[in-house]
């Protein structure tokens, strides 16, 4: 017997309505995360950085991360040329004929963070005062959070025969007061990185925008770049020239949350799933006689 | 033509299995290697591409081409078509190697290999802490609980071999174990349908926390939906090489009308499969994307050339029912799913600031000798226990 067209047809049209229900991009409400009222956060400032280096050092030995000395030609020296499992915090220079800016970078401290979306069983989180941290006894070395982070923030230390993720986490050692400042906000000699809760740090930000409109790009990066990012920058170049790929509003998680809170919701599509095939199976089994199905597995 | 299951006997250790062991003997020993050096030294892998090689195929396309056994039981228990049951064995054996291989890559990937206990365990002691809204958690814990079910699917092959065994205690254990396992077959079976269904549409999800840095040609809410369907077809595949290729070196009944019909319930899923992602593309307004003419655009035109040709050889009667057109349609459908999980997670990812990645000689050889290993496995079970169906004639057991 080969197939007839009518029962293949049927049996399509069942299976692709499940698979529909199943995975369909199905909008379920995912409201949108704000930072916390006492969320900590870092403003940045182009203009006022003059490349330094102070906060990379000041990092180093808050974090006790080693010397990185594997450039080239800089063996004799601390010189990571990115953020790297030595280095959780950078000054990188962007240059264009005359155009000059230096940028920090470290961890965006994100209002709706992919890493903590990515994390199996919770390394990463989103603690109090809305700081991402990393829990080591947590971490099975998946690097999905590598995957996830839209900034390329969590290294993997590919060294290491028990490698840890490094990554900036607002040295929440230094944490117990909501007022404590970061290594590298504490050093910086221009206030060219500051710290502070998210909405002063945001408030400033848009009082030196009105301020000096002239000084800037009209527009204060993290306020609501994917979702929002608790670091926050102002910068006289384009912000994508200082390696800020993404601007749109939509956080990182949102649509697969979207869609597997959809399907997963209460477990209800599974469990429903799972008795609808343990039917089919017990009906086909009485109808097809015992002998066809049994033990035959 | 006996439908019943035969173990094909004679010597495990021939000219041919004797080369393909020691494939696997060298990656074994570079697997050892990978552990005593770590992941930078070994791999090509970095902080711009932390998954490559052995995430891209041993994992995503491992288990993709794993899915026979899935694909089957739903073809046999739940569209009832009993009569393809003599494929579902091997499909099933195929699908029980496949996935824990992949488990095995996992933990060759991994970088703390040792806290996986921790994912069936949860944050134990400390409970309570997982986070449930990890695409990764729940692929992670559906394959763990599906490489089970496979072997338990499996288990019935074993167990009839050894209710015959002269050791009595075995021979009462089967006995035993071949009833309950009768018993409770339908909520096994089920279990082999309901978990691939969500981790192989969830493997599509993981990618989409990738999102912003993944190319518009692959970046889709229906990446579930696609990834969904492409294993199953993928599936159908692999059991039409399977079998060909059992039939061809076991000297077994190639059952080529039944894969013709196999085939061709590939090709509607090739169709169903291209129109959704056209469809998809032409509603969110990326069609120009293809046009571009970069690297992009070209992997993107080769997987859709890969899907059109069997899509094409697949819906002709004619060229159905011949065994050879039917086994290179399989491998076209097998090379286009492949390449379809590699574009996803691999080539289409872009992380940007001049990251490259291309695999490391020992990661190859890593990747070719589990599939060797694999591929002796399955040698070494059918050879002693009853999976391919029997020989047309009642032929001696050697």
């Amino acid at each position: 017997m080969a197939f007839d067209r009518r029962s293949l047809l049927k049996g399509m049209a069942t299976a692709s309505a499940a698979a529909v229900a199943s995975a369909s991009p199905v909008k379920a409400a995912r409201e949108r995360k704000v930072a916390p009222a006492d969320a900590r956060g870092m403003l940045y400032d182009t203009t006022l950085c003059i490349g330094c280096k102070a906060c990379v050092r000041a990092c180093k030995e808050a974090n006790e991360m080693p010397a990185d000395t594997r450039t080239p030609g800089m063996e004799n020296y601390d010189a990571p040329t990115d953020l790297n499992e030595f280095t959780k915090n950078i000054i990188k220079l962007y240059k264009e004929g005359d155009r000059r800016s230096y940028v920090k970078r470290q961890c965006m401290q994100c209002v709706d963070p992919a890493c903590v979306g990515a994390c199996m069983i919770g390394a990463f989180r989103k603690e109090k005062y809305g700081v991402i941290t990393w829990d080591k006894d947590r971490c099975i070395g998946c690097r999905y959070c590598q995957m996830a982070c839209p900034f390329n923030v969590p290294k993997f230390e590919w060294s290491s025969l028990n490698p840890d993720i490094v990554k900036c986490e607002y040295c929440r050692q230094r944490a117990g007061d909501k007022q404590w400042e970061p290594a590298c906000c504490e050093v910086c000699p221009r206030e060219a990185v500051i710290a502070g809760t998210y909405e002063e740090l945001l408030t400033e930000a848009k009082r030196r925008l009105a301020e000096y409109p002239d000084r800037y790009e009209p527009k204060i990066y993290g306020e609501k770049d994917l979702g929002g990012t608790q670091v926050l920058y102002l910068s006289h170049v384009p912000f994508e020239k200082l390696g800020f790929r993404f601007d749109s509003e939509e956080p990182v998680p949102e649509m697969q949350q979207t869609i597997q809170h959809g399907v997963y919701q209460g477990f209800i599509a599974p469990a429903a799933l799972y008795a609808m095939l343990g039917v089919v199976l017990w009906r086909n089994r009485r109808k097809d006689g015992a002998e066809e199905t049994d033990g035959e597995a | 033509m006996s439908g019943r299951a035969e173990a094909v006997g004679g010597p495990i250790l021939t000219k041919a299995t004797r080369w393909i062991l020691w494939v696997g003997i060298i990656g074994a020993i570079l697997i050892l290697w990978r552990f005593a050096v770590g992941l930078g030294r070994s791999t090509g892998l970095n902080d711009g591409y932390p998954w490559g090689l052995w995430i891209s195929f041993d994992v995503v396309t491992g288990t993709a081409l794993g899915c026979g056994g899935f694909a089957m039981a739903l073809l046999v228990y739940i569209f009832n078509k009993g009569k393809y049951h003599p494929l579902v064995r091997p499909a099933i054996l195929t699908s029980a190697l496949g996935y824990s291989m992949a488990g095995l890559a996992i933990a060759i990937d991994v970088g703390r290999p040792w806290h996986i206990w921790r994912i069936p365990l949860g944050g134990f002691p400390d409970m309570g802490k997982y986070n449930w809204n990890s695409a990764l958690l729940e692929v992670a814990l559906c394959v763990m609980a599906y490489v089970i079910v496979l072997w338990i699917e499996l288990s019935p092959a074993f167990f009839e071999k050894w209710k015959d065994s002269p050791k009595e205690g075995l021979a009462n254990f089967s006995r035993k174990a071949y009833g309950i396992i009768n018993k409770l077959l339908i909520w096994i079976i089920a279990l082999g349908v309901l978990l691939p269904t969500m981790h192989q549409s969830s493997l599509g999800s993981l990618m989409l926390l990738s999102g912003p840095r993944l190319h518009g040609l692959w970046n889709t809410p229906f990446l579930p939906l696609l990834f969904l369907i492409s294993c199953i077809a993928m599936g159908y595949a692999v059991v039409v090489i399977e079998s060909a290729l059992a039939s061809r070196f076991f000297n077994r009944p190639s059952h080529t009308s039944m894969l013709a019909n196999i085939g061709k319930v590939a090709a509607y899923l090739i169709w169903i499969f291209l129109a959704l992602r056209l469809v998809d593309l032409v509603v969110r307004g990326r069609l120009g994307l293809m046009f571009q003419f970069n690297s992009y655009s070209l992997m993107f035109w080769l997987e859709i050339i890969c899907l059109l040709v069997p899509g094409v050889m697949l819906m002709n009667d004619q060229k159905r029912q011949d065994l050879g057109n039917l086994f290179r349609a399989a491998m076209m459908l097998v090379i286009a799913g492949t390449l379809y999980r590699f574009d996803t997670y691999l080539v289409a990812f872009m992380p940007g600031e001049n990251f490259s990645y291309f695999p490391t000689v020992p990661e190859m050889f890593v990747t070719i000798g589990i599939v060797a290993i694999e591929i002796m496995l399955y040698v070494a079970l059918v050879t002693v226990f009853p999976i391919l169906a029997g020989r047309p004639t009642t032929a001696e057991a050697h």
